[in-house]
């Protein structure tokens, strides 16, 4: 019997769709998009199983559903959440969620260092999107935060266990990406903390992926470490033809000039990966001439990085040596010549990891 | 016009005074290199970069005041503290390079008011004049304050 399958209706702050039976609040809300997504800090929507854990896409269930009209009596965790037939919810229209959210917030920065100068995530920082949108300018906490050493997973990713929100998003990422999982959480409650076992090193094809997965700057690309702020630098989709047959080898590469010093995936508008790409791709192509360039990558006008990048701009034509016959105008003054920054002897992408005191000092002038 | 309006003399006359009053006002320029005129708490000088206490670099390079410059006078490259020189900087990442192009910059403030670490401080100095283009290219040596404990 081809039945035609049973949608159900939902409105969300007012706004109707429906769906099909099984789908959560949050993508529901997904599909109407707009200002009424719930933001989500540990749901992921590739990684199975995921959410349910940061407590930030809570919602109000104000009619439970058309057979139960009754209201639900705590809010929910929309990512966890399925949506009932009528069912109605409000998000942003409802003060009591806008109040939960700020306390959301409030606790997940107890422990944050906020230490987003030194951070490389800062710009692309999930946790600061949020905490900018909901969360209150001050805290009440009046203990020590906890500390913890970094850590090196392997050779390319860097652990601040002092960032972390303990989203799990990694830990899936790892377990369902790779063919064998090395970290997990160890410990409970205030406790838990993001390890491997006795350090051991995160060496798997896709474990980078973990970097793009993290919504905080607890685990960083240490080949990308402290080169650029990301609002510096250009993102660009780019492709190469990659060997391993899991990897699209679409990413997103993050150029200055003409150095990669980056390379991600790409990700959506809700920060989620489109495709997961390889550790190859990821910190082995720092050439320019690994990656074939597609255009410039849309970056929301709201984010720090589309700072100085416009859209539809036209360069006017350099006129100067229509004007010379062809002479070239001279250069007063090569910037190079006096300039420490920008070296074209020290190529800042190549290096391995962080640049230190003595890669600056190596040749020539201090 | 009557015949004292057509002999222009009183006007003259009066014109010339006013000349003669405002030599004996008192004067509205100062001599300028003997002496200085005294700025206000809020004048945005020459930039420089700050220490803490215990004599370590306050610039985590963060990048901020070069995103808030409109001018983009400011670039900076950043490294990584290595074991040992904790007693130079004061946080795990600092500003190994930093260099304010004054032929850019247009005082505005903006990169002092951006910065979270206060590191950076708009002085009450002027940059000095240069009949180069090259002086006007401030590198990390002619920003950052002398360490106190070295004076001392």
């Amino acid at each position: 019997m081809a039945e035609e399958k049973k949608l159900f209706k939902v409105t969300i702050d007012n706004i109707s769709v429906e769906v099909e039976p099984g789908t959560t609040i949050l993508n529901a809300a997904r599909q109407i998009g707009g200002d009424i997504v719930p933001p989500a800090m540990c749901y992921y929507s590739k990684l199975q199983g995921s959410g349910g854990k940061c407590r930030t896409c809570l919602v109000k269930v104000s009619k439970g559903s058309e057979a139960d009209p009754r209201p639900m009596p705590k809010l929910v965790a929309s990512c966890r959440t399925t949506v009932m037939d009528g069912m109605e919810v409000a998000n942003i229209t409802s003060p009591e969620v806008i109040e939960a959210r700020k306390g959301v917030v409030e606790f997940l920065l107890l422990n944050h260092p906020l230490d987003c100068p030194v951070c490389d995530q800062a710009g692309e920082c999930h946790l600061q999107d949020l905490s900018y949108e909901h969360g209150v300018s001050a805290t009440r906490y009046e203990f020590k935060r906890r500390t913890f050493d970094k850590i090196d997973l392997g050779d390319h990713i860097q652990l601040h266990m002092t960032r972390c929100i303990l989203c799990y998003r990694c830990v899936f990422t790892a377990d369902q990406l790779t063919e064998k999982r090395e970290h997990g959480i160890l410990g409970r409650g205030e406790h838990a903390e993001i390890s491997t076992y006795i350090k051991e090193s995160l060496d798997n094809d896709f474990i980078g992926n973990v970097i793009d997965v993290c919504p905080v700057g607890a685990l960083t690309d240490k080949t990308f470490r402290f080169k650029n702020r990301v609002w510096f630098l250009k993102p660009v989709d780019a492709h190469r033809d990659c060997e391993n047959p899991k990897c699209c080898g679409k990413t997103t590469v993050w150029l200055r000039g003409n150095e990669v010093f980056r390379v991600t995936a790409r990700k959506d508008q809700y920060g989620e990966v489109e495709a997961f790409i390889c550790d190859t791709c990821r910190f082995e192509k720092k050439e320019a001439t690994d990656w074939v360039i597609e255009g410039p990558r849309k970056i929301s006008r709201a984010s720090v990085i589309s700072q100085g990048h416009y859209v539809g701009t036209v360069q006017p034509k350099e006129t100067i040596e229509k004007v010379l016959d062809g002479r070239k105008p001279k250069l007063l003054m090569d910037i190079h010549s006096v300039s420490q920054v920008n070296r074209p002897d020290i190529d800042l992408s190549q290096i391995d990891g962080p640049a230190h005191s003595d890669d600056f000092n190596k040749k020539g002038v201090q | 016009m009557n015949f004292w309006e057509r002999m222009y003399l009183p006007a003259i006359i009066k014109g010339l005074g006013i000349t003669f009053k405002h030599l004996f006002r008192k004067k509205a320029t100062v001599r300028f290199p003997e002496e200085k005129r005294q700025f206000s708490p809020v004048f945005r000088g020459l930039h420089i970069l700050n220490r803490d206490e215990e004599g370590r670099e306050r610039c985590t390079a963060c990048g901020l005041c070069a995103v808030a410059c409109p001018a983009e006078a400011i670039t900076m490259e950043a490294a990584e503290r290595k074991p040992g020189e904790e007693h130079l900087y004061r946080e795990e990442k600092y500003a190994a390079r930093y260099e304010i192009n004054m032929l850019r910059c247009i005082f505005c403030g903006f990169c002092e008011e951006a910065c979270p670490k206060e590191a950076i401080y708009m002085t009450e100095t002027f940059a000095p004049a240069n009949y180069q283009r090259k002086g006007f290219i401030y590198g990390k040596d002619d920003l950052l304050i002398p360490d106190p404990k070295a004076k001392a």
